[in-house]
């Protein structure tokens, strides 16, 4: 399973949304996931990587407008904390 | 709409993180001092930090006896403190027939936190019982129960929790408690201390704290910063105040609550505004009357945006001439006394015609394109006040201030 697959999974688990729906390019606000979701969904995905996302919901929420988003931060923090 | 007992202040506390009495606070709210700091907040060997506006080397017995103090949280301790500076603070001499007609009403939060984890702390770390003190410590009726000990008020007495508006709701209970002729005077008000490792973590991983500074309806704002306080109004019908010849600060006059029933931390426009237009009908006035609004103001993205939508829905072209200033960005959002050390600043702009800044403002967001008073006091009328309070959980609490001129 890819890195972006198991994100998604994270995100549906959390959302209860229908997997399917779940793709990089689709847009937070689309989905109807709520602030408080997308709080849970960067909680969970810590925990899962033992990482710290530098995720401030006040900033980060214009900068997160797609799963992609999402994807790219938990990528990025990963790279950081391996090298 | 006309009161038949009018309802107005005759005495402040405080105990704040810019400043332990009504003097010191006044002076630093207009200088747009700013208390926020780091701080290290420590639970077995993990040490966090986090930037909070803490109120800094209190004495609680310069306010309780000393043997007094075990049993009771230090939130309380403030409240016990702020209540007997407003009531000193009033010149009011209370005899039994009096004291029955006098009620308690105080908000807070969460209460008792520093004294919860202490307990869990204890016992985590092999107490082999919790300190005897401590129910009668936790309980979230502290503050009033000790107030009304303290002052001998053996009227009406509770707390009222309604998270960040407990303050402005306590005030209003109180206030319709005196209009309805029930009593004659409230202390009323809020406290909170809560800067405690548990509500931190807590706070943090909400995701909406700041990593710096308060920044309320600046572009880019990081969002909100804890702080710590009490402070508590005395409130006298306009009859027996006048009677005894007593300085009036301001009148309360007009109080509405409502709460959003959409969702349990985003606030709503629609909650909001119909809370900041039930005050100004309560108080029989409108748009035009009202020259200043205290802001609840919690530097978040959507708080900002929510009550500058409110504001201008309910007040529509005068949205654009009215100063608005966030007293949070000075000293954090004390939660439970937010309120209430945000309608002693209010009050203090009414009597002054000084609106207070709006501080660590950098630039402005087009979604909150009002005028916020930045970073510097402005002398001005201020004929009529709001001070909004929305609160987690969708409660609203909107208070209007208005100046004595009769």
């Amino acid at each position: 399973m890819s890195q972006i697959d198991e994100i998604l999974d994270v995100v549906a688990e959390v959302t209860l949304i229908d997997r399917s729906k779940l793709v990089p390019e689709v847009k937070i606000v689309d989905l109807g996931i709520t602030s408080l979701d997308m709080v849970e969904v960067i909680c969970t995905l810590e925990d899962k990587h033992g990482i710290e996302l530098p995720y401030n919901a006040n900033m980060n929420f214009q900068g997160f407008r797609t799963l992609g988003d999402v994807i790219r931060m938990v990528e990025e923090t990963l790279a950081k904390t391996n090298t | 709409m006309i009161h038949e007992r009018r309802v107005v202040i005759t005495g402040l506390g405080v105990i704040s993180p810019i400043g332990q009495d009504l003097v010191s606070f006044g002076q630093n709210l207009f200088d747009g001092v700013c208390a926020i700091e780091p701080v290290e907040f420590s639970w077995g060997d993990i040490t966090s930090s986090f930037p909070v506006a803490p109120v800094k080397n209190f004495d609680p017995t310069a306010f309780i006896e000393a043997k007094k103090l075990t049993l009771i949280d230090r939130h309380a301790q403030f409240a016990v403190a702020a209540a007997r500076q407003a009531f000193a603070d009033s010149g009011l001499v209370l005899t039994p027939e009096m004291a029955e007609r006098s009620a308690v009403i105080t908000g807070t939060s969460v209460g008792s936190q520093n004294t919860l984890e202490e307990g869990f702390r204890n016992l985590a770390g092999g107490s082999r019982r919790a300190h005897p003190f401590t129910i009668p410590r936790l309980m979230s009726n502290a503050g009033s129960s000790h107030i009304s000990m303290t002052l001998g008020f053996t009227g009406p007495g509770f707390t009222v929790a309604s998270a960040c508006a407990s303050g402005v709701h306590a005030m209003g209970v109180a206030m319709h408690m005196l209009r309805s002729g029930l009593v004659d005077r409230a202390i009323t008000g809020g406290a909170e201390s809560c800067l405690t490792f548990g509500t931190l973590k807590g706070w943090d991983a909400l995701r909406i704290m700041s990593p710096d500074l308060c920044r309320p309806f600046s572009a880019n704002r990081p969002g909100l910063i804890l702080g710590e306080g009490a402070a508590m109004l005395m409130l006298e019908t306009l009859e027996a105040a006048r009677a005894r010849g007593a300085k009036i600060y301001a009148e309360l006059a007009g109080f509405a609550m409502t709460s959003d029933a959409k969702d349990i931390t985003t606030p709503d426009v629609g909650g909001a505004s119909r809370a900041i237009a039930g005050a100004l009908a309560d108080a029989g006035l409108n748009p035009e009357d009202i020259d200043y609004i205290n802001a609840h103001g919690t530097g978040t993205r959507w708080n900002d945006i929510t009550e500058t939508a409110a504001i201008k829905r309910v007040l529509g072209e005068r949205a654009r001439h009215v100063a608005i200033s966030a007293s949070k960005s000075m000293f954090g959002h004390a939660l439970g006394a937010a309120g209430a050390l945000e309608a002693v600043a209010t009050v203090l702009a009414v009597t002054r015609d000084v609106a207070p800044p709006t501080m660590n403002y950098l630039e402005p967001d087009p979604e909150c394109d009002l005028d916020y008073v930045p970073n510097v006091a402005r002398p001005m009328s201020i004929r009529v006040a709001l001070k909004n309070s929305f609160g987690f959980g969708g409660l609203n609490a909107v208070v209007a201030v208005r100046k004595m001129t009769d």
